[in-house]
């Protein structure tokens, strides 16, 4: 959002629509001081304006205006189990019972650690496949198309799935590992500590993985054939290829796949909350948030969660969009 | 306005006029409503709770639509506030469970308009009394449900047990030696299944250690956090061991239907659950079926001990958003009626809220163990709803939370004790 600048053109004995034309290149186009410039600017902007107002509108509707509720909720003490709602001004109480609630962090940790690891396998992973299925093999749209049944798959159905597949005594997981003799006794995964995690993990893993190589194909696409032919010529291996070319070109698709990846998973909800319900393990942000607002029926309360998961997704897409802009630069 | 278009005008509003006329008459016509009712969904309750309130529409002239929903109670609390919040009317009738008075209140509406006060009197005066908030009757009680010991009469007598065990070591003893016979034939073989994920079930299940142990109830009814104890911490080191030794690893994901299958399949011999359990054990497809009995659940040891069982009612209440609460109303009298009652003891094992149905010759015909119940609600420790009143889910929660993480060997006791009243006082603050 941060990239619109209107500036004005140097042309203006040309007619209006060169003008038009000329505001798209203006970029490339040094602008001389006149007269006139501050109104024509003016004007420029005024228009520019009026075409994004729409989109400006939405946007305000949708996001800001129940940003601001909740903002404005979480400066009470309201519960949903009172007939008529009888809120009570409590100004940032809300917030220093938040900073000092170890279960907040506790879900905030939970989520980093998913985030982190889930994120990275899904990376490693999808780059892999990505490879995989850019070379040229006999059957390569039949495995691009089958790669993505994971992924379409609807979240709740594959985690219901995967939460009978982990159970300790009818579960398909622990009977193949246990025929491959890795295993002797069976494991209950999702009710020892140190698993249920990991387990998690894996699921999400499976699931989301062909989405980050879906988008790295994309990027690896985009990269001219002719560079690879150029280094063959010149006698590169393929590891010099790849680090030399694929990946300083795949870096752009990377981080906005990384982008999408994270957010998504700092959102985590469906997955976690079937597999594990609401245990302090493996709580994420948003189960924690739909806790207190749903289960408890704080919704004063509530909000200041769900404004402090705001305020930290702010900071993760803040990191990114810089990180973004130095890519692109 | 030109004449033509005036018109159009009057056939656009005769037409209207006919078609509103045609409406009226159809509704004038059936003379009835549809009531949308939400009722639960454990073992065969939907099946009982439709065929019954269609028994009333046919009665009436009305009609019922069963709005389906969810088995496990923390969701179904959760959506049932999401829809009263909401000010929904898309349910008219709710069967909620016994510690949502409390909560729920606000949005019930007082059956005391709508049903007579002899009608009231028919009913067990404690539930009425706990359907009660601030005087208003929020809603009638439909069954009791109290935790159970249930046990396999054929394996206790395999192993030399003349009768089920009356103590908490008793019952290790017992799971443990026919644990270890049956397991030679079949490796799926536990001792005893019960409820141990971390949810409300668990809170049940653990204030019944607890409480048996002579541990408090949490929470005591003026307000203090109790749970602190030397008796909680040793009730709840007895059902970690259980964990892995006579209790599959995985109980500690069991809520009830996971350790009703276990049981049900043949593959325990001793199961904690709720009335529900007994005629479906006793099925016709059912592999256990005869072979098995319940009883009170154990006590605990010494001076202290005592046999405990956490009540559970289920009842139905009217929303207040209803645009038909006096039907609503009046199907809540006909299925918590004495005949309705007597039909779900018979058929469903459900224990009847009005005291003149134990006393049904039928009702006894078909399932003695009702009788005995009697003495099992004699026992019943009710969860700490009344005194912290709103705030009994945060309770519950931090509660379940605190026994799974001993179960799953997370914590021990001792320290999960102490840092779950600390938890309980930030909860409490000032007051509950």
């Amino acid at each position: 959002m941060g990239g619109i600048r209107f500036q004005p053109s140097s042309d203006l004995t040309g007619s209006r629509a060169q003008r038009e034309v000329a505001v798209q290149q203006s970029t490339d186009i040094k602008p001389v001081p006149r007269v006139r410039r501050f109104s024509l600017a003016a004007w420029r902007a005024r228009t520019a304006w009026l075409f994004l107002a729409p989109s400006l509108l939405i946007l305000v509707l949708v996001a800001a205006y129940p940003l601001f509720r909740t903002f404005q909720l979480s400066l009470f003490d309201v519960s949903i189990l009172k007939f008529p709602l009888q809120p009570t001004w409590v100004g940032f109480d809300n917030y220093v019972a938040l900073f000092t609630d170890p279960r907040w962090w506790r879900s905030v940790w939970n989520t980093v650690n998913f985030t982190f690891f889930s994120v990275f396998f899904e990376t490693v992973l999808g780059l892999i496949i990505a490879l995989i299925v850019h070379s040229e093999f006999r059957g390569r749209g039949l495995v691009r198309t089958a790669m993505l049944v994971p992924w379409a798959i609807p979240g709740v159905v594959s985690s219901q799935m995967w939460r009978w597949m982990f159970n300790d005594v009818y579960g398909v997981i622990n009977d193949l590992l246990m025929k491959l003799r890795i295993i002797t006794a069976p494991v209950a995964w999702l009710a020892e500590p140190a698993f249920v995690m990991p387990a998690i993990i894996a699921i999400d893993v499976w699931k989301t993985t062909p989405f980050m190589a879906l988008i790295l194909l994309a990027g690896l696409q985009g990269i001219p054939k002719e560079l690879y032919e150029a280094a063959r010529v010149d006698g590169a291996s393929p590891v010099q290829q790849f680090w030399r070319i694929t990946w300083p070109l795949l870096r752009p698709s990377l981080l906005v796949a990384l982008i999408f990846r994270t957010l998504d998973a700092l959102r985590v909800f469906d997955m976690i909350y079937i597999v594990a319900g609401s245990q302090v393990e493996t709580i994420s942000m948003s189960i924690y948030a739909r806790q207190q607002l749903i289960s408890f029926g704080s919704l004063g309360y509530g909000s200041a969660v769900a404004t402090g998961i705001f305020l930290i997704l702010a900071m993760y897409i803040t990191a990114y969009l810089v990180a973004l802009k130095v890519e692109v630069k | 306005m030109n004449r033509s278009s005036k018109l159009a005008f009057a056939a656009v509003a005769l037409g209207g006029a006919a078609i509103a006329a045609l409406v009226a008459s159809t509704v004038t016509a059936q003379g009835g409503v549809t009531i949308k009712l939400a009722c639960g969904t454990v073992g065969s309750q939907q099946a009982l709770c439709k065929t019954a309130a269609e028994r009333w529409a046919a009665k009436t002239g009305n009609k019922i639509e069963v709005v389906p929903n969810v088995a496990s109670s923390n969701e179904r609390l959760a959506l049932f506030q999401q829809q009263l919040s909401a000010g929904s009317s898309d349910v008219d009738v709710y069967q909620i469970e016994n510690i949502w008075p409390g909560l729920l209140a606000d949005y019930f509406v007082d059956l005391k308009q709508y049903v007579p006060e002899a009608t009231i009197k028919e009913f067990f005066p404690s539930m009425i009394e706990a359907d009660t908030v601030d005087g208003k009757l929020v809603d009638l009680p439909w069954y009791g449900d109290a935790g159970l010991l249930y046990y396999r009469k054929d394996l206790l007598t395999k192993y030399g047990y003349k009768s089920p065990p009356t103590t908490w070591a008793q019952l290790t003893t017992m799971a443990t030696k026919i644990q270890a016979g049956e397991k030679k034939a079949n490796p799926n073989f536990w001792g005893y299944v019960w409820q141990g994920a971390a949810y409300e079930g668990l809170t049940c299940d653990a204030l019944e250690w607890v409480y048996s142990h002579g541990g408090g109830t949490i929470v005591d009814p003026k307000g203090n956090v109790t749970v602190n104890n030397p008796q909680a911490i040793a009730a709840l080191d007895m059902a970690a061991k259980w964990v892995g030794t006579i209790s599959p690893k995985g109980v500690t994901t069991y809520s009830e239907e996971e350790s009703r299958g276990v049981w049900q399949a043949g593959n325990a011999a001793f199961m904690r659950n709720w009335p529900y359990a007994f005629p479906l054990g006793n099925g016709d497809t059912s592999p256990i079926k005869g072979k098995f009995d319940v009883t009170v659940l154990p006590r605990g040891p010494g001076a202290t001990g005592k046999n405990a069982a956490t009540f559970g009612g289920h009842s139905l209440s009217v929303n207040r958003f209803s645009k038909n609460a006096k039907a609503a109303a009046d199907l809540v009298v006909f299925l918590t009626s004495a005949e309705s009652q007597k039909e779900r003891a018979i058929v469903g094992g459900y224990n009847p809220s009005r005291p003149s149905v134990y006393k049904d010759a039928d009702v006894l015909k078909a399932s003695p163990f009702l009788g005995r119940l009697y003495d099992v609600f004699a026992n019943a420790v009710v969860r700490p709803t009344t005194v912290t009143a709103t705030k009994y889910p945060r309770v519950s929660e931090a509660f379940w939370n605190a026994a799974n993480s001993v179960l799953t060997g997370k914590a021990k006791a001792a320290a999960a004790m102490s840092d779950l009243e600390n938890e309980l006082k930030r909860i409490k603050g000032a007051k509950w």
